[in-house]
């Protein structure tokens, strides 16, 4: 079972945080901590298997994490699960979030929590893997999008109106972020 | 930004992560932060028409700051208003702020648990989702009560959707962890492992998985599962990767799938139907095949899809571990692994190499690999990677190898990574110690181990060999020898002291022969790291100078000299001072004699299991799996220690020491420290033969378990870590641990049982045994009761019972084995012992208790309660009887007078019942003094009768007793009257 989904950055701000046993807030974010503390010292290429820190639970359980660019993905799973496997869903995941905001960057997770927690829901429920088959998942991201789409067409008019509106006057749109390799941000 | 996703941005949204950004101190964030708290607060609580855009976007914001790391402590009632809306967009972001943000011990959870029911129960498939997912999120206990009964009925109706199925099997997965009763048995589970035939690959994966947890529970449920699963893995295994198109990851047909069925299988042991045993296999070789085959990517996500299916079918032939050609084929696979260029597949293949070298088919082959092991250890750059490689040579070790492997890993821990150095001393003493090349090698061994690591030596290691050293005659001159010279470093460990200290001060007579150790050097050496010792070191070797006066008299002096001095008489530290004094008087005041008997060499110590090894398990609970294994294992090979199963004597003294003779040890030494003031005054009755802090120091809990027996805080007594090893008390407290002297709380149970027959034998918070006996004559029947207090059944559950050593002449046991040998959760079974007194005895038999519980092994051994006296009936006669039978019953043996204090306080009443349970019968009026006892019985074993008397005198002011016992035969009448001893 997988305990825990933790991403973030270069330098331990968290980007996602999702346990599938409750810890209260301030646990999570000592596990967090510790977690980064443990995954970032390491070199690249070593292996991406470690055993987990004293917080979540110690050598019973395993950390799995990928570093791509600026993210750290960790995956936090107990004995039943298999390694390599826990890697390719990291994988899964990640390219599910390339297909849904092309190119994901950090950014696409800070301004999307929404999203990218809606994504991982396709992905894996209360602990276990729910579906691998990315065609499936981005179907199914789609069609929510559509039915947001929907309702936003009849209900939500107005307020798009005003937001694009407000919009008009603000030069600074996310576009003006650079997208791949932000170092860092608080 | 470009996408569909990114158009709908949210401004407000942006402009809030962007200030949080700009922020230069965290007392800006956090004043902003609060600002944007008290703006959602006001819209949340003010305008009661919010449109979704607003409710969504403050949502996002909620998130956003409880990711920074702050408390969100309202919001959850607007959220849980969302939940009722019927906008989907609006549900959505309320499921996600309760996903996130509620715990399970929320107020709310009721109205949540409303708002799910009434989404469970609409049509619409995208509401159904929502809600499951939100049950498998939060899990409480709450929601498993309210929903957990609804679910099966998705799971198995023909109408629902793939998407739902898929989510409602994990939801009930989620709620069976969070609490198995409430999920409901019935029809469905029937149905439900047909599913792994379903069309729809999400749909067996998600089935798979619930499959895989309900069959942990209840195995017979779902072996017709065993079939279905193997007949899928064989679809999936031998399809080309375009039949399964999108399940297809990386020209790997279905991976996830095929991991999940493998696991599966692992629940179950082989197959017995040939055919479809015959299947499996095919499978199983088509994966180790396709490993040979070049790769149909260069990408690394191929080589992991197919590499985790692959690592999953070697552990599927280790688990099952009958079929030697698959075994030894994994492992060379695995030794392929092992110089593959993929740091991953290295440590994987060093793990599960690790389970292969205790299955006995492979264990050769393992050992085969020993060389690139070593290399690793030697070159790996990822320290998680070396401790992999630490664990498989410590697993594949055995007598061929020892020697080169802990001389590898001594050699490595010179230069390893602080966080391993621990475990690998441990490992390395307890390889030293189980498979010693010889005794001297052992010290050797060890020495080095504390020159080289000393600071991670810890005290059970020298504990253990101070022990070992005592036990064998044939080393102790040597180990005198080496210790004295390592003693020679100019910078040594402190524990090398304090093994130094010991050792010289027991065997350095032996090489104070020669010159260059004589006594003066010996004393000089170890009085030159005097000063740079801590405190328990000090009187550590205050003792040994002690020793030193006894063994070397002609130094007498200058150790006089030593204790006199003030530093030592007044020091700051009590234990210290105490000691230099009483030391200084005992040498003073004492005779040549009488030091020689205080400070007789020490006794050998009990066999018992390692305490190391103990402590390694305490360590690391799996490591206990692997010995248990290597138990299984150790049954054929004979290089390995038989009794390895969890009872690894491992001691290289393996002179066979009658444990419970030996248990009493008298450690003059060690009490002498006690008593030293009371010795000086009166010599003669000085040497304490019974040594009092021996007493068991309470056995943490059940007892039953090894690593509760470290749980007691080491020494309550600071004399006693300093003048002899501590693990010698821990050894009381030990000795229910190895079988034969039986179980530290069974002894407790004595008292009770010795004078009643029902009763509960043994609890701990997996399993309760009730015990239930009726005994006639030299016959007896015992009714076990075995309570399983889990929800999960044991399996492989197997009493068995011993008589260790001459019990086995004397007490004739038939224990009827039981039918089955799996225990449901909550389930009890019995078993009925027969039992035959053939002539007395006073050791119990050994009940000893294995079964696995959620895979891993767990062994309890206890003590039956079957005594002398359950074999005892009352005997009625008048007083003149009484007194002829009571003269003739005077030569000496016969007699056995007890004067001993209460343990409980004295009561007429409470006494007579004890007396009675025990089974005497009572004869009023024999004695004049009516607070007196006085009884009669009649031992009825096969081979004889033995008639016993007793008389016991309370002292009421003293609150002692006089306990008298003649009886016709000398063994009984000291076997009763220790069982009598603990009853008052």
């Amino acid at each position: 079972m997988i305990k825990a989904i933790v991403v973030f950055n270069n330098h331990g701000k968290p980007r996602l945080i999702k346990f599938f046993q409750h810890y209260n807030e301030d646990m999570q974010q000592q596990i967090v901590r510790e977690t980064f503390h443990l995954v970032s010292k390491r070199d690249e290429n070593v292996c991406n298997f470690l055993e987990g820190g004293s917080l979540i639970g110690g050598s019973d359980y395993k950390i799995i994490y990928r570093h791509y660019a600026t993210l750290y993905f960790v995956f936090c799973v107990d004995s039943s699960e298999s390694e390599l496997g826990i890697l390719d869903l990291i994988q899964v995941f990640v390219e599910t979030l390339d297909k849904a905001f092309e190119n994901v960057c950090e950014l696409d997770l800070i301004f999307h929590v929404d999203k990218v927690h809606y994504i991982l829901q396709e992905l894996v429920m209360g602990g276990m893997v729910l579906e691998t088959n990315m065609t499936e998942i981005v179907t199914r991201i789609e069609e929510q999008s559509k039915l947001e789409k929907s309702e936003a067409g009849l209900a939500g008019a107005p307020a798009r109106v005003v937001s694009a509106a407000k919009n008009l006057d603000l030069p600074k749109l996310p576009s003006n972020i650079q997208l791949p390799n932000l170092p860092s941000f608080r | 930004m470009p996408t569909v996703a990114k158009g709908d941005a949210m401004r407000g949204l942006a402009v809030f992560i962007s200030d949080i950004r700009n922020c230069k101190s965290k007392e800006a964030e956090q004043k902003r932060i609060n600002k944007e708290l008290a703006n959602i607060r006001s819209k949340f609580k003010g305008d009661k028409t919010l449109d979704g855009y607003s409710k969504k976007k403050y949502v996002c914001k909620l998130l956003f700051i409880f990711l920074l790391g702050h408390d969100i402590d309202f919001g959850h009632m607007e959220a849980v208003n969302l939940l009722s809306s019927n906008k989907y967009t609006e549900k959505q972001i309320g499921y996600l702020f309760i996903s996130v943000l509620v715990n399970t011990e929320s107020e709310l959870i009721r109205l949540i648990i409303q708002a799910i029911k009434n989404d469970l129960f609409t049509r619409n498939p995208v509401h159904i989702c929502l809600a499951l997912q939100c049950i498998a999120n939060i899990g409480s206990k709450e929601m498993a009560e309210a929903l957990a009964p609804e679910i099966p009925k998705l799971i198995v109706s023909g109408e629902t959707l793939d998407a739902v199925k898929q989510s409602a099997c994990l939801c009930l997965l989620r709620l069976f962890r969070t609490s198995p009763e409430t999920v409901p048995s019935g029809e469905w589970t029937q149905r439900v492992g047909h599913l792994l035939n379903d069309q729809h690959l999400g749909v067996v994966t998600s089935a798979t998985s619930l499959i895989h947890t309900l069959a942990q529970k209840t195995p017979e449920d779902f072996r017709q599962c065993v079939q279905l699963a193997i007949s899928r893995l064989s679809r999936i295994v031998t399809s080309s990767y375009t039949d399964l198109q999108d399940y297809t990851y990386y020209f790997v047909p279905a991976p996830w799938l095929s991991v999940k069925l493998l696991r599966l299988l692992q629940v179950y042991p082989p197959p017995e139907d040939p055919a479809m045993r015959g299947r499996l296999n095919e499978c199983l070789e088509t994966i180790l095949n396709k490993a040979q085959e070049p790769p149909k990517s260069k990408k690394v996500q191929h080589s992991n899809a197919k590499n985790a299916v692959l690592f999953e079918a070697i552990n599927l032939i280790i688990h099952h571990d009958t079929e030697p050609t698959l075994l030894v084929r994994a492992c060379n696979q695995l030794g392929q692994f092992l110089q593959h260029r993929e740091t991953n597949l290295r440590y994987l293949a060093l793990e599960s190499m690790c389970l292969l070298a205790s299955s006995e088919f492979s264990h050769e082959a393992v050992k085969k690999h020993m060389d690139t092991v070593i290399t690793a250890l030697k070159t790996e750059r990822d320290v998680s990677v070396r401790q992999r490689a630490v664990d498989l040579l410590y697993g594949m070790c055995d007598k061929s190898n020892a020697e080169e492997i802990v001389a590898e890993m001594l050699s490595y821990l010179e230069t390893a990574d602080y966080s391993i150095r621990e475990e690998m001393v441990l490992k390395v003493a307890i390889l030293a110690e189980k498979y010693p090349v010889d005794y001297t090698w052992y010290v050797d061994t060890i020495l080095n181990l504390i020159r080289i690591a000393g600071d991670y030596v810890s005290d059970e290691v020298w504990y253990r060999v101070i022990q070992i050293v005592i036990n064998r005659d044939d080393v102790q001159g040597y180990a005198a020898k080496v210790v004295f010279e390592a003693l020679q470093a100019p910078a040594c460990h402190e524990n090398m002291v304090k093994v130094g200290g010991y050792i010289l001060g027991e065997f350095g007579n032996l090489i104070a022969g020669d010159q260059r150790s004589s006594p003066m050097v010996q004393f000089q050496l170890l009085h030159s790291k005097y000063h740079l010792c801590s405190a328990p070191t000090r009187g550590l070797l205050l003792s040994t100078y002690i020793k030193f006066i006894n063994l070397f008299p002609e130094i007498k002096g200058q150790l006089q000299d030593v204790l006199r001095n003030n530093n030592n008489l007044q020091n700051a530290d009590a234990e210290l001072q105490q000691r230099a004094i009483e030391y200084l008087q005992l040498s003073t005041v004492a005779s040549q004699d009488v030091l020689a008997t205080v400070l007789e060499e020490m006794p050998p110590f009990p066999e018992r299991e390692s305490s190391i090894l103990a402590k390694l398990k305490k360590k690391k609970p799996n490591v206990s799996d692997i010995e248990v294994k290597e138990g299984k294992k150790s049954s054929n090979p004979p290089t390995l220690n038989n009794s390895a199963a969890n009872t690894p004597e491992a001691t290289p003294a393996s002179a066979p020491v009658p444990v419970m003779a030996a248990a009493p040890a008298p450690a003059p030494v060690q009490s002498a420290s006690d008593d030293l003031l009371g010795l000086s005054a009166g010599p003669a009755a000085a040497v304490p033969v019974t040594n009092n802090f021996a007493a068991p120091a309470a056995p943490a809990g059940g007892g039953g378990l090894l690593v509760d027996v470290f749980d007691t805080p080491p020494a309550q007594n600071n004399v006693s870590t300093a003048l002899a090893p501590q693990a010698e008390d821990n050894f009381f407290n030990m000795a229910g641990e190895t079988a034969p002297s039986g179980d530290a709380s069974a002894t407790e149970l004595d008292g009770r049982f010795a004078i009643k027959n029902n009763g509960v034998l043994f609890e701990n918070e997996l399993l309760q045994i009730g015990v239930k006996a009726e005994y006639k004559g030299n016959l007896g029947r015992l009714g076990l009761f075995y309570g399983n207090k889990t929800s999960y059944p044991f399996q492989f559950f197997t009493p068995t019972v011993s008589c260790p050593g001459e019990l086995a002449s004397a007490l004739n046991v038939q224990t009827k084995p039981l039918d089955v040998n799996t225990v449901e959760g909550g389930a009890q079974v019995q078993q009925i012992i027969n039992v035959e007194c053939i002539a007395d005895f006073l050791d119990a038999p050994i009940l000893s208790i294995k079964f696995s519980y959620s895979g891993s092994m767990q062994q309890i051994n206890l003590m039956l309660p079957v005594m002398l006296n359950k074999f005892f009936e009352p005997v009625e006669m008048d007083a003149t009887t009484f007194f002829n039978r009571w003269k003739q019953l005077n030569s000496p043996g016969q007699e056995e007078q007890k004067i001993f204090k209460a343990t409980y306080p004295i009561n007429q009443d409470n006494s007579r019942t004890k007396l009675l349970g025990f089974g005497f019968g009572l004869l009023d009026g024999v004695d004049p003094n009516p607070d007196n006892f006085v009884g009669a019985g009649i031992i009825k074993a096969q081979s004889s009768q033995v008639g016993c008397l007793l008389r016991l005198e309370p002292n009421m002011q003293a609150q002692m007793y006089r306990l008298t016992l003649r009886t016709s035969s000398n063994s009984v009448t000291t076997r009763l009257a220790d069982l009598l001893l603990k009853l008052f």
